[in-house]
């Protein structure tokens, strides 16, 4: 009979054991929402950890109640016939299960509204001197826009640090969703309408961003990055960004410009001109990742221009594996390499 | 009953309105559904097993990841959950059949046709892959016909759906036998007539959303296409709207199967069943107040988002108190663990976490970190396995005897629950820290050097569990029908009406309708030593519906008009749709007379009373 009982605890074997596993780490650091690098994110850490108090203390309630029911009222054989008494109920139980939830809830409720508006505070109205980013996500990449400092960019998000920097989201496809976990919660950007937040990071840091809204076959891959820096740095990059050249600096360069003004140019930008159906590539050399997912390799940058929907399935760039051949592919690289604003 | 049809079971089946008929194939449909949805969620996971693995790739993963929602929740939590409301709901209210028999089988006829047209996409050119939600612009943008499938498919067997909530209203309203009063109802009945009432508000919506969605897709218009002064947001309320009562649809007549189960495997009554029947209730209206906790991330502005996080945390509430009253239930009883009471009782703890993460959910603040993540495939497993699935398993192996007549093998039983009880916990733990680690849902791979790999090597093993547990639970099946224990009429040692007759029931259920002296009425009366019910009438002839071909016909003319609809041929389309039609229109100039059992024909131990 003893051991019987200690069937029931074997259920919460592979249970601890998975929490265990799992609870070896909060993720990595640039990208999980369990260490908060900003002052949303950490708004949004603190109610997670109410919330989960609050939850954790109902569950010791009922797991105690649980375990004595299954230890103590477990029919005994196949011959205990006995008839338990037949309880209707308990009017004052029923009142003390109602209403301590509800005063729980009311002391999760305060705070939840109370973050819900702060976390929208100003997006209406930003502060005359903040820095505003248009965000607009495109089936699978992202669009960088700094209206105030006429800049454009794509997949990494410059941002300074220490500030609300306030956000204008919108898509031109399909619907996406911005999200850096560790920087703040998502905002949907949505089709025909203009959503608004702020993110604010605490200190200088790379930080992943992620498409969080079905969009298609390569959702998956619709990463970007955001780069904080202190004010002054930022201040720097963005000077840079406006003065940004695209001269070629080798031969082999020149002749990758020339490739890339007669086709690329009708949808990529460099600096000012150019196109706007694909990504601005005015500092595509100093980005760390290519399309956001492959590392920054001449090999990767040749691969992905042979054919791009190798590697992002159901993207909009054409293949141009068949239009080039090695050597003006080389040449493309180097161009494309030589367009930095950083050293 | 005319002979020829007695001599061909193919027509016998195809024809049928016995509620008792029509719930088997409700469930052996619902089963089949479960299986592909099972596979497909196999496949999803094995995808999913390393970083940058190729196995499906990404279009057919999000075929599948669409699919394996909409299959989960439309093709096989629905139709289980309505192949147990037709077992045994008349059973339970000591009725003869529903109210409407033939609306019964068209409803079922309906639900077939398009869970048959929404998988012609597999064979015909891809299946949808806008997810179950199908949010548009990607819906309607998406290229292929794969989301034609979806939205005429679901379309078709929505009205299924709708019409078979109506007939559950009218059934639990009017043929309730005498002294069945509303407060004597067994909980099942309960929980699925409100179900029935949340499936009449809630399916209008879809339909709405859906038929938006196919004049966009088929006939140009522009509802949903931001450019041309659309609303892409409007598809989002109307489908939760839907869908989230959809999900109270799903478990409230599951918390009904777990109500009795527990009552009876603890020999006790039901703790609080007023108590119980308030909260089924009220978590069936506030289900309707809340949907917007799906799209805190939309940009509806911290009001409103204020608003619904506040009436979804009341939930909790009603929740809560049906948690409790389950384990006063059992404290004090002679709890004994059958299968049926193994997966009601695991059920406890598995969806008490999914609630825990419920009432996290619906923090905006924190939704903006949950939401599309991982953390919420976590929790919606939690709730819809831990209790929608928990609940359909708990129910099979419980009324079992009474709808086959035979016995589950309850060794195979407990392997089943086992595998799948640890499965479940190991797929669906550890995708909570994946959504908190930054991992967003529907992603087809995930790139390595993200702390990302353990929890889905984790995550794909116990689906593996899962489908292993699935098998044994397939062939306890074939076992049992090939060599199955005869069971006796009673072999729980029941409290409601069904167990009071013999298994499986006679096609007329009950020879003499019984008076119902209580709550738990069969209970009442073996305690006060009686062997059979009192009857609330004298022996006479038993009046029976004609069975019709009609309901098939009409649902096949709508299965031919939405599959023509798909490839605009429109001729062949209008075609189909004039078979419905003058499927109506003989319905409505037929007289049907039905036939009559007669009072000698029945068995002699059929209840002759006093």
């Amino acid at each position: 009979m003893q051991m019987k009982r200690w069937k029931n605890v074997w259920r919460f074997l592979p249970l601890l054991s998975v929490i265990a596993l799992t609870l070896t780490g909060c993720g990595n650091e640039q990208l999980t929402t369990l260490l908060p690098k900003g002052e949303g994110a950490e708004m949004q850490f603190n109610l997670m950890m109410l919330s989960l108090y609050v939850m954790i203390g109902v569950f010791v309630v009922v797991a105690l109640i649980y375990t004595i029911v299954l230890v103590r009222f477990r029919r005994r054989g196949e011959d205990d016939n006995e008839i338990p008494e037949q309880t209707e109920g308990n009017v004052v139980l029923e009142i003390l299960w109602t209403t301590v939830p509800i005063i729980l809830l009311l002391i999760l409720a305060v705070p939840t509204v109370m973050a819900t508006f702060a976390l929208d505070e100003g997006t209406d109205s930003p502060p005359e001197d903040a820095l505003v980013i248009k965000v607009t996500a495109h089936q699978y990449w992202w669009e960088f826009e700094y209206p105030d400092l006429e800049i454009k960019t794509s997949q990494d998000l410059y941002m300074p640090t220490g500030e609300r920097v306030y956000f204008e989201l919108a898509s031109k496809d399909v619907l996406h969703s911005f999200w850096v976990p560790t920087l703040g919660g998502k905002m949907d950007t949505n089709t025909g309408t203009v959503n608004k937040m702020w993110l604010n990071a605490n200190e200088p840091g790379t930080y992943f961003g992620k498409c969080a809204e079905l969009c298609g076959p390569s959702h998956a891959l619709m990463d970007f990055k955001v780069i904080a820096q202190e004010r002054d740095d930022f201040d720097a990059w963005a000077e840079k960004m406006q003065n940004a050249s695209s001269q070629a600096a080798t031969d082999q360069a020149q002749q990758g410009e020339e490739l890339f003004a007669k086709s690329c140019i009708g949808c990529h930008a460099v600096g000012g001109e150019g196109g706007n159906t694909g990504p601005n590539l005015t500092n595509f050399g100093d980005r760390e990742m290519v399309a956001g997912i492959l590392e920054h390799t001449d090999e990767n940058i040749k691969g992905w221009i042979a054919n791009p929907g190798e590697y992002k399935p159901g993207n909009n760039m054409p293949a141009f594996g068949d239009q080039l051949n090695d050597e003006e592919l080389d040449a493309l690289v180097e161009y494309l390499n030589g367009l930095k604003v950083e050293e | 009953m005319s002979d020829y049809k007695k001599k061909n079971p193919v027509w016998d089946w195809l024809t049928t309105v016995d509620h008792k008929k029509i719930g088997i194939l409700y469930l052996v449909s619902g089963a089949f559904f479960f299986l592909l949805g099972g596979l497909e969620a196999i496949l999803l996971r094995v995808q999913l097993l390393y970083p940058e693995f190729d196995f499906v790739g990404a279009a057919t993963f999000n075929q599948l990841l669409t699919m394996h929602g909409t299959t989960m929740i439309f093709l096989a939590a629905m139709p289980l959950i309505f192949g147990f409301m037709n077992a045994i709901i008349p059973l339970q209210i000591g009725a003869r059949d529903v109210a409407f028999p033939f609306i019964n089988s068209l409803g079922f006829w309906l639900f077939s046709a398009g869970g048959i047209l929404l998988n012609l996409g597999w064979f015909m050119g891809g299946a949808p892959d806008a997810g179950w939600t199908g949010y548009a612009p990607l819906s309607t943008t998406s290229p292929g016909n794969g989301v034609d499938f979806y939205v005429l498919g679901l379309q078709i067997s929505g009205i299924g759906t709708l019409i078979g909530g109506i007939n559950f209203l009218v059934t639990i309203i009017n043929m309730r036998a005498p002294g069945m009063t509303f407060m004597r109802m067994p909980l099942f009945t309960w929980s699925s007539f409100i179900t029935s009432g949340l499936i009449l508000f809630a399916f209008p919506a879809l339909t709405i959303g859906l038929a938006l969605l196919m004049f966009d897709r088929l006939f140009g218009t522009q509802f949903f296409a931001a450019e041309a002064g659309g609303n892409p947001i409007i598809y989002e309320h109307l489908f939760w709207i839907f869908g989230h009562p959809e999900v109270y649809i799903l478990v409230l007549p599951a918390f009904g199967m777990f109500s009795e189960i527990i009552a009876t495997f603890s020999r006790k009554r039901l703790f609080g069943y007023s108590a119980m029947v308030f909260a089924t209730a009220l978590i069936g209206f506030l289900g309707f107040m809340v949907w917007v906790h799906h799209m805190f991330t939309v940009g509806l502005g911290p009001i409103a988002n204020s608003i619904f996080a506040v009436a979804t945390m009341l939930i909790a509430v009603p929740t809560g108190v049906k948690i409790f009253n389950w384990l006063f239930t059992m404290w004090g009883g002679k709890v004994s663990f059958p299968t049926a009471n193994l997966f009601a009782v695991g059920f406890i703890p598995s969806f008490v976490l999914g609630g825990m993460t419920g009432v996290m959910l619906s923090v905006p603040p924190a939704d903006y970190q949950y939401h599309d993540s991982y953390f919420v495939v976590a929790h919606f497993h939690y709730v819809i396995v831990g209790g929608v699935v928990f609940g359909l398993f708990a129910g099979f192996y419980y009324w079992w005897p009474k709808i086959f007549g035979t016995v589950l093998n309850e060794f195979l039983g407990k392997l089943h629950f086992w595998l799948f009880f640890i499965g479940f916990h190991l797929t669906f733990f550890p995708m909570h820290f994946l959504g908190l680690m930054g991992m967003p849902r529907r992603v087809y791979t995930y790139l390595s050097g993200q702390s990302l790999d353990e929890a889905n090597f984790a995550a794909t093993i116990g689906a593996f569990l899962m489908g292993i547990a699935t098998i044994v639970m397939v062939w306890n099946i074939i076992q049992t029908a090939v060599k199955g224990k005869k069971a006796g009429n009673d072999p729980w040692d029941g409290r409601t009406l069904e167990w009071a007759i013999s298994s499986p029931a006679p096609e007329y259920n009950f020879a003499q309708t019984p008076l119902i002296r209580g709550l738990d009425a069969w209970w009442l009366e073996k305690r006060a030593g009686n062997k059979v019910m009192v009857p609330a009438e004298p022996l006479d002839d038993i009046h029976m519906p004609d069975a019709s071909i009609l309901p098939f016909v009409m649902s096949l003319g709508l299965f031919i008009a939405g599959l023509a609809a798909i490839y605009s041929m429109w001729i062949i389309a209008i075609g189909g749709l004039v078979l419905t039609v003058v499927g109506m229109v003989l319905r409505s100039v037929i007289d049907y007379h039905g036939y009559h059992i007669h009072k000698e024909d029945l068995p002699a131990e059929g209840g002759k009373g006093k």
